[in-house]
């Protein structure tokens, strides 16, 4: 192992750490800027111009507040279990590619930190151990709601993570490997997997983008949270840069999701041009905007209604088109 | 030198996990310590190559653990202490030790007596995952379909166990029907 790749990928790992970070903040702001025009609103104004700033005074007041641990609390459980929500969306980020290799003063760079084989596997698996925070904050913090919260954030991943795991199986049956990169270099050759195979790969996108939902905690999906009861979930007893970890793992989760669903059906970064690098945050950004959309058009569903969806529909949806897909792979 | 450091920084959080996991009186920290035990095994599947069983091993415990949670939720308290009712320490502590030690010989004695060899070499170009698809599809075919139809049995009967009541869809039903259902529960009562 030499030292400039050793040197390279410490230097990748704290620019994606950097920027997520920064965007998980910016996102905060375009999350109540969106959803203030959606209702007639003007959303934050007065920090900066347009409200520009409220990221750095909210940033502030999340690192200033004191941090409080509730008597009664399991203690060093409740204080980790924002770390996990946030470290694991970050070590998901390590097998997306977020933009073609390009060349940097003589320099080629390959925009990922580990271009392992099971690229996609690993993504799915650490996003969902990223769960385990909510649940361990909910179940820690001696407080009723937050345990309510817990046990729907249990039921939410185990139905939805089956949903998840069946609906990228045809894909991946198509492409023949678990490498983001590899999706790409597939769909340059034989166009986007959502056009392929007379709509398999459409019905498998809609159901991975619903799976995103639930995977991410967004509404319609936001159940985890307890937004009917007017409290926070899981969050309930936290405060301070505690409770502002969880967010920071959440909007990370919502930015790599919204890089999965482009590279895995929607074509990635194509040619590894320019323009195609382009394309991409082009994708990823109608997504995240769709986040937010959602947040604004649609309630909360119940959890027995998450999981009838789940369970009773989107599950046998995903299995006949992992079937069809074998068929027409084989005749 | 980067795979004798990882190695031995997982087997000590590992042995460590997994020894708070045994020895801890609060259900919260065992059942953590458990799940954190579990990922770091993956750790050891990454550093010898199998990177394919080694995001299974994620996947499939940190599923699992969480089912655990749900039972664990249940049953306790999980902000207090359990109390546990505690046999004669010694003799636990005796046969955990033997039980180690006796894995451990079982599993270095053919290695010691250097006669492991690897019965499926590796197949020229195929990826980590095809390699497992290949021996689970050719040699271990009866195992892995006596394996599907186990699980398809113990589905069927936690579905029959679980399932009373499991054609009426609370989703389905309208709001005053199932107001009306409790009101009659409650006369009944």
């Amino acid at each position: 192992m030499d030292t400039a790749y050793l040197i390279e990928t410490v230097i990748k790992v704290v620019v994606i750490l950097l920027i997520f970070s920064a965007l998980a903040g910016i996102g905060t702001y375009f999350e109540r800027k969106v959803l203030a025009f959606m209702q007639r609103r003007l959303g934050p104004m007065y920090v900066g111009p347009y409200g520009l700033l409220q990221v750095a005074a909210d940033g502030v007041k999340l690192f200033t507040k004191e941090d409080i641990i509730p008597t009664n609390v399991v203690g060093r459980i409740f204080k980790i279990a924002p770390v996990i929500t946030a470290a694991t969306a970050f070590m998901a980020a390590a097998a997306i590619p977020f933009l073609p290799s390009f060349t940097l003063f003589g320099y080629e760079v390959h925009p990922i930190v580990a271009d392992i084989n099971i690229g996609i596997l690993y993504i799915l698996g650490i996003m969902g151990v990223g769960l385990y925070g909510p649940l361990l904050g909910g179940m820690a913090s001696a407080n009723k709601f937050s345990l309510l919260s817990a046990a729907r954030g249990a039921a939410v991943f185990i139905s939805y993570e089956v949903v998840t795991g069946l609906s990228i199986l045809a894909p991946i049956m198509m492409v023949g490997s678990l490498s983001l990169v590899d999706f790409n270099n597939y769909q340059i050759e034989n166009g986007w997997i959502i056009f392929n195979m007379y709509g398999v790969g459409f019905v498998a996108f809609i159901l991975f983008w619903i799976a995103a939902f639930a995977e991410t905690g967004r509404t319609p999906f936001h159940l985890i949270a307890n937004d009917h009861e007017i409290i926070d979930g899981f969050g309930t007893e936290y405060s301070g840069m505690r409770w502002g970890l969880f967010f920071i793992g959440e909007y990370a989760n919502m930015f790599f999701i919204s890089f999965v669903i482009p590279l895995l059906f929607l074509g990635g970064y194509g040619d590894g041009s320019f323009l195609g690098a382009l394309a991409l945050l082009g994708k990823v950004a109608f997504f995240f905007f769709f986040f937010l959309w959602t947040r604004a058009a649609w309630p909360d569903v119940r959890p027995d209604q998450l999981m009838w969806l789940c369970w009773k529909v989107l599950m046998p949806v995903a299995v006949i088109n992992v079937v069809i897909a074998g068929f027409l792979m084989m005749f | 030198m980067f795979e004798a450091i990882a190695f031995y920084l997982f087997s000590f959080l590992t042995i460590t996990m997994f020894f708070i996991a045994v020895t801890t009186s609060q259900a919260l920290y065992a059942l953590t310590a458990l799940a954190a035990g579990m990922i770091f095994i993956s750790a050891f599947f990454f550093i010898l190559g199998a990177d394919f069983l080694g995001a299974i091993q994620i996947v499939v415990y940190s599923g699992a653990v969480m089912a655990l949670y749900a039972f664990g939720m249940m049953f306790f308290d999980t902000t207090r202490d359990v109390k546990e009712k505690q046999g004669n320490k010694f003799i636990v502590v005796g046969m955990g030790v033997l039980a180690a030690v006796l894995v451990v010989v079982i599993f270095a004695a053919p290695i010691v007596g250097d006669n492991i060899v690897a019965l499926y070499p590796m197949t020229e170009g195929a990826g980590n995952t095809q390699e497992v698809g290949m021996v689970l599809f050719t040699k271990y075919l009866v195992p892995f379909e006596v394996a599907a139809v186990m699980l398809l049995v113990a589905m069927i009967a936690g579905i029959v166990l679980a399932g009373k009541k499991m054609d009426i869809s609370l989703t389905l039903t309208s709001d005053d029907k199932i107001e009306e259902d409790e009101n009659n529960k409650k006369v009944l009562l």
